[in-house]
């Protein structure tokens, strides 16, 4: 085939949208969205990690300039809500909601909601975006007290539009979580009638912790495989998070609207530390909570749909999770150890000895997929291996630099500086997180599009080794300049960090090149009229995943 | 109310430049090994060879040794970083000097233009914001850091003992965001230390 043939009818003609049931369409519209979302994240972020090397240079004036200095806390405001809201949980939710039904081998409860989930979170992520970008209302994803609501550097009705793109997605969110739920315990018509308690149960773990203190031949059976279990428990914390974040938003706008009407409430009426210690339990959640619950239980699925094996230790594993979820709601305060008026014990309780839990719940996880792995050798060394191996590569070296941080003494010197967003953050989120979804996106790729035909596998594996190196290595120069005192969240313009930043945009540049490998990749395996046919309609049963004939 | 002798709980002459090559090392030396054990463990998966299932006593080593690893970094934290004790126990000690500074309008404010400190001293910051959350930091001319803390608004308990051991003449610097216009919060030579016989890294200015 020709280039342009190739570009406009797919690798060997081989994907033909029109064979696509709904739920297939419908899941690749997620990953199609979520992987544009990654793409503004990872533009967003190599805009600041240019503009890092020398602020003084590049500083730009004009509101609209990518180089202005609000624009910048701007863009570092709307950065990592597009990448954790408009990209992973699109790529997350789009891959469970098809997955779900998948292993439950029952219809989705609800197609109608799933398609609201996506449109509501891709909408309300534009909103806060182009808010963000025209207005440069920058709180910061952590929303200090009273900073959302500092009407002297920033205007209420930018504030309002913000706070109500996050309210769109939270409510995207909440049709998500009772999707899952009703999936896993209905009864779809026709179908023997389910016992949705029992169902829940061994959803949420508790078959599975009763089951550790039984014989083997006494043991009850797990209704729910593991992987759905891993759904469920992060589902849990999905809704707890999108409650706090709903909450505190209401609260924000309240003090918006009042002053947009003219009357300026007092923001000392919020206790700051408070707030703090509320909207970090429910911030948590996502970070180490579902993130963590969701990668674990996608390294289960990977590993046994690699493998075609059971996963070693699976009541472990599935009271691991369990623990995970128990551990995510009490682990708030390794953020607040740098702040005098929290009290000592939760520094110690929850900061440090409950946070050091989730080096042994992901320890554990780690070693489980790996144990499953090896069990099943020789294995080939497919797309979705590699970049399994690459996933849990980012959480062995992520999880022990949080540990790190959520250490009284330590955190002294490293909170806020680029330690915690470099070889945490980013390691855990490009490395680790990003790497388990393409594990699955490569994997699902031909099921979703039943036998699309990868166009390159040098292109993969370009995609895999620029991934790898460029996420380590941002990381890695990050945490260099890090432990030398440079701060997140700031600039310096006299050029005290520049080597480690030029190293670190030398990266950056490596990331977006291995986005480029993998989007053109996609392009010419489905091509061009593929991808537009993906979101045409579909007249296939929607209660259907695959097609039957 | 208990009362600690000054340098009775520190470990003398570790600072945060001695603290954090500590770290730099002992991670540098993780990330290489993890790399290799990852490495390792690619190329042998696809190796033929005999593979049986992994001994449950190893994972149950495995488990034993987080448990182990995750809880004695604290325990040898405590008791090898120098500020730690005194921050847990805090209340209970008495302080040679105390400064009061206050945030407002993105500014820091300062009891006298440069906060003098005798070697040895054990001092309190006590810091206010009546606006937004602020953080405060003292930075070497190397720009390394010697401590931070939050500044959280309204609240009179933003307060942070240290006891200073080097020459030197440090910096100010806000260490939390609070808006576009925070990034300029820095007051150079704000803090001056004598009587030591050490120099602080970066030169005493
Ligand atoms: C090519 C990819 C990316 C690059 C080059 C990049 C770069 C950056 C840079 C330069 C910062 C500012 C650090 C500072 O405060 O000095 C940052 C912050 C951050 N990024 Fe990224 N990033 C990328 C992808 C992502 C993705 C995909 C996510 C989330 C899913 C993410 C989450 C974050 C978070 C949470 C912060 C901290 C924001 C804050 O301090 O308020 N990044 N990133």
């Amino acid at each position: 085939m020709t280039l342009k043939a190739t570009l406009l009818d797919g690798n060997e003609g081989a994907f033909d949208h029109k064979t696509m049931t709904p739920m297939q369409k419908l899941t690749l519209r997620f990953v199609l969205v979520g992987v544009v979302y990654y793409a503004f994240a990872a533009i967003e972020g190599m805009v600041m990690r240019i503009f890092q090397v020398d602020p003084g240079r590049f500083v730009g004036e004009g509101s609209l300039s990518l180089t202005d200095i609000d624009q910048y806390f701007g863009i570092l405001t709307a950065h990592p809500l597009v990448g954790i809201f408009g990209s992973t949980y699109l790529l997350v939710f789009g891959a469970f909601l098809f997955l779900v039904p998948y292993l439950m081998k029952k219809p989705l409860w609800s197609f109608k909601a799933a398609n609201w989930t996506l449109w509501t979170i891709a909408g309300g992520t534009f909103v806060f975006w182009v808010d963000g970008f025209v207005s440069h209302y920058a709180p910061l994803y952590t929303l200090y007290w009273p900073l959302p609501a500092d009407f002297d550097q920033f205007h209420p009705l930018s504030g309002a539009i913000f706070i109500a793109g996050i309210a769109l997605v939270m409510v995207g969110t909440a049709l998500f979580v009772v999707n899952i739920f009703k999936t896993i315990t209905y009864t779809p018509e026709g179908f023997e009638k389910v016992d949705g308690k029992a169902y829940l149960k061994s959803a949420l773990g508790l078959t599975g912790f009763r089951n550790l203190r039984r014989r083997r031949k006494e043991q009850e059976e797990h209704l729910v495989p593991l992987p759905v279990a891993a759904v469920a428990r992060g589902t849990v914390d999905t809704a707890l998070n999108a409650a706090i974040i709903l909450f505190t938003g209401v609260l924000i706008l309240v003090f918006m609207v009042a002053e947009l009407f003219g009357t300026t409430l007092k923001t000392t009426a919020v206790d700051s530390l408070l707030y703090k210690n509320w909207f970090w339990w429910g911030l948590d959640l996502i970070a180490d909570g579902l993130v963590l619950i969701f990668v674990a239980g996608t390294w289960y699925l990977m590993a046994s749909l690699i493998t075609g094996r059971k996963v070693y230790m699976q009541n472990i594993a599935r009271a691991a999770l369990l623990v995970e979820l128990v551990v995510s709601w009490t682990v708030w305060s390794h953020h607040l150890l740098s702040d005098q008026g929290q009290p000592a014990f939760l520094k110690i309780v929850s900061g440090e000895l409950v946070t050091a839990f989730e080096l042994i719940t992901q320890g554990l996880a780690f070693f489980i997929t790996l144990a499953t792995l090896w069990a099943a050798r020789p294995l080939k060394m497919t797309n979705e291996l590699k970049f399994l191996l690459g996933g849990l590569l980012g959480f062995a070296l992520a999880v022990p630099a949080g540990i790190l941080q959520a250490d009284i003494g330590l955190n002294r010197v490293l909170h806020n500086t680029q330690w915690v967003v470099g070889p945490h953050v980013h390691v855990a989120i490009l490395v680790g997180l990003t790497m388990t979804l393409y594990s699955a996106i490569y994997y699902l790729l031909p099921v979703l599009t039943n036998g699309a035909k990868l166009y390159s596998q040098k292109l993969a594996n370009f995609h895999f080794w620029a991934h790898l190196v460029g996420g380590i290595g941002m990381g890695a120069f990050m945490g260099m300049a890090g432990l030398q005192g440079m701060l997140r969240r700031t600039l310096y313009f006299e050029g005290e960090y520049t080597v480690y930043m030029v190293f670190a945009a030398l990266s950056g540049a490596l990331l977006i090149a291995a986005l480029l490998a993998f989007l053109y990749n996609v392009v010419m395996t489905v091509g061009l009229k593929g991808a537009i046919g993906i979101f045409q309609h579909s007249d296939r049963d929607v209660k259907e995943l695959l097609p039957t004939e | 109310m208990r009362t600690l002798q000054k340098g009775a709980l520190v470990p003398q002459m570790v600072d945060s430049t001695t603290v954090l090559w500590g770290q730099t090392i002992v991670y540098t030396a993780y990330v290489l090994a993890i790399l290799i054990v990852m490495g390792v463990f690619a190329y042998n998966i696809t190796r033929d060879g005999k593979s049986p299932t992994v001994k449950d006593k190893l994972f149950y080593t495995f488990a034993a040794f987080l448990v182990i690893l995750g809880m004695s970094l604290h325990v040898v934290t405590y008791n090898t970083i120098p500020w730690v004790p005194s921050d847990v126990h805090a209340s209970g000690i008495e302080a040679d000097k105390e400064f009061h500074i206050t945030v407002a309008d993105h500014e820091f404010s300062l009891p006298t233009e440069r906060l003098m400190i005798d070697c040895d001293d054990m001092v309190r910051f006590n810091v206010t914001s009546s606006d937004l959350t602020y953080g405060f930091g003292l930075f070497r001319q190397d720009n390394s850091m010697m401590f931070q803390m939050q500044v959280v608004p309204q609240r009179a308990d933003n307060k942070l003992l240290w006891e200073f051991t080097e020459n030197g003449v440090y910096n100010i610097r806000s260490t939390e965001y609070s808006g576009p216009l925070g990034y300029q919060m820095i007051v150079e030579d704000a803090v001056e230390v004598t009587g030591c016989d050490v120099d602080a890294a970066g030169g005493t200015q």
